[in-house]
């Protein structure tokens, strides 16, 4: 078996046109964890024990189980009780819920990381609580929160395969259905791991670069 | 100093009254039934042992926490309750903000905002609490930043300064709120010694120049010897002992202050 480079640019516009899926699949997803996230920080913070007690245990159900079994029980299953969805809105919800958890984690961890003085002295300067989320407290945590937000981008972007098995027409699915039809899965598959590399790498070295970007406005020696 | 006074303050009256005030975290008494008055342009010193309730005094007043009973009047109302019916109920978070802008404070830890200039520092909460405009805003904190020395380093933000330089810039930070009261809660105990100096001039200058109530807590025994009009030794939650500086930091009556100057003075 040797590499063809004539089967590979035969191929490369089906794979071009799927990692378009990709991205658009992994940007969707991670905009709609980004808003989940909060959604489910906010809800652990009521005034409401009950309400708080119950979201932290979704929060941990979500967390603890695998998501490619979270996606099989949103297409297969929820259609035998009358959920019927398509692959794609599977995919969003599945994977907007599943990273949501992560990053309202990554949302309390940055938001703890605001030291009580802070707090306190929006307090004695007797600024409302808006302002001091506002001005004071969202300021200081969202550079905390980048990194791990960052690498959730990257974990959506390479967890997107997994929608292969649902039938998403991302690159892993395309690069199956081209083995299938010509019986070469070298440059398929070979491909889609190169695609992956060259998106992924640059992208994490952007958010590098955001996070010192970031922290040098607020006037971080870093 | 007559603690028998009536229940309902003049106007004219002490600036800061506490009455019959009790803090505690569930079975630790750090207030114990303490009346305080603060009159108006008074310098008073809070000193005694950790643990004693001096910083809880400051942390009540400023309604960073709640008490557990009692009441503080401010400026001829009161603080931490207002008024319902006859008689009072605790104050909810309208009612605090529409008082608590009297009253100053300067933490120990500095608790500059890191994000922003020593000057977006100052501006923030007159243009936005008070409603200033931004030169007036301006123009007023490179005031107050030039009178504890810092306007100078005005578009530092706090991590380029050094500890003396962060605790004036919030020194600046707390005035541009003209509050009628500063409280000013260890504001050395952070700091390296040889810029301790720096910071103690400045609230020098404070005292002699500007008609400022103000209430410090302190381990600087020589210099709340000098600013203070009085010194209130605090132990379990009580004032065990207060008078001029010289009565008490020269004469102390009480067994628990000598025990307690010796032991601070020994250690310096």
């Amino acid at each position: 078996m040797e590499w063809r480079w004539d089967f590979t640019f035969e191929i490369l516009p089906r794979m071009l046109w799927a990692t378009g899926n990709t991205l658009l699949a992994a940007l969707i997803g991670y905009a709609i964890a980004l808003v989940v996230g909060l959604v489910f920080l906010l809800l652990q913070q009521t005034r409401y024990r009950l309400i708080n007690f119950l979201v932290r245990e979704i929060v941990e159900f979500i967390r603890s189980t695998p998501l490619l079994v979270q996606l099989f029980f949103v297409y297969f299953v929820a259609p035998q009780f009358g959920i019927i969805l398509s692959a794609w809105t599977s995919a969003m919800i599945t994977i907007g819920l599943h990273f949501g958890t992560y990053l309202s984690e990554v949302y309390r961890g940055s938001l703890n990381a605001v030291p009580k003085g802070q707090w306190e002295a929006c307090r004695a300067l007797n600024m409302s609580a808006t302002r001091t989320y506002f001005r004071v407290i969202l300021p200081q945590a969202f550079p905390v929160a980048l990194p791990g937000m960052g690498n959730y981008l990257i974990g959506i972007f390479k967890d997107t395969p997994m929608l292969a098995t649902i039938g998403v027409a991302e690159l892993m699915h395309t690069a199956n259905a081209l083995g299938a039809e010509t019986y070469r899965y070298l440059e398929p598959y070979t491909m889609v791991g190169f695609i992956f590399l060259m998106i992924s790498l640059p992208t994490a070295a952007g958010l590098r670069k955001l996070e010192t970007a970031v922290a040098r406005a607020q006037g971080q020696n870093k | 100093m007559d603690t028998q006074n009536p229940q309902t303050p003049a106007a004219d009256g002490p600036i800061v009254q506490f009455r019959n005030v009790t803090k505690s975290y569930g079975a630790l008494t750090v207030l114990d039934k303490l009346d305080l008055d603060i009159a108006q342009n008074e310098m008073v010193s809070i000193i005694g042992p950790s643990g004693s309730g001096k910083t809880t005094v400051l942390r009540v007043l400023m309604t960073l926490e709640t008490i557990n009973d009692g009441v503080i009047y401010l400026d001829g109302a009161p603080l931490t309750h207002m008024p319902k019916d006859d008689g009072l109920e605790v104050a909810n978070e309208k009612y605090l903000r529409n008082h608590r802008s009297k009253i100053g404070m300067v933490f120990q830890q500095f608790n500059l905002f890191p994000h922003m200039t020593a000057l977006e520092n100052c501006v923030e909460a007159p243009i936005n609490v008070l409603g200033m405009n931004r030169d007036e805003a301006e123009s007023r904190a490179i005031d107050l930043l030039r009178m504890v020395g810092m306007e100078g380093k005005k578009d530092e933000h706090p991590s380029r300064l050094s500890g003396g330089q962060q605790q004036r810039v919030a020194i600046a930070r707390a005035l541009a709120m003209r509050p009628k009261i500063m409280l000013l809660d260890e504001v050395t105990s952070a700091l390296d010694p040889e810029v301790i100096g720096e910071v103690l001039n400045v609230i020098r200058s404070l005292n002699n120049e500007h008609n400022l109530t103000m209430l410090m807590v302190t381990h600087q025994m020589g210099f709340a010897r000098e600013i203070s009009d009085r010194v209130c030794f605090f132990y379990d939650g009580k004032i065990a002992e207060q008078g001029t500086p010289d009565q008490l930091l020269g004469d102390p009556q009480n067994e628990r202050t000598k025990q307690f100057l010796h032991a601070v003075l020994d250690a310096n």
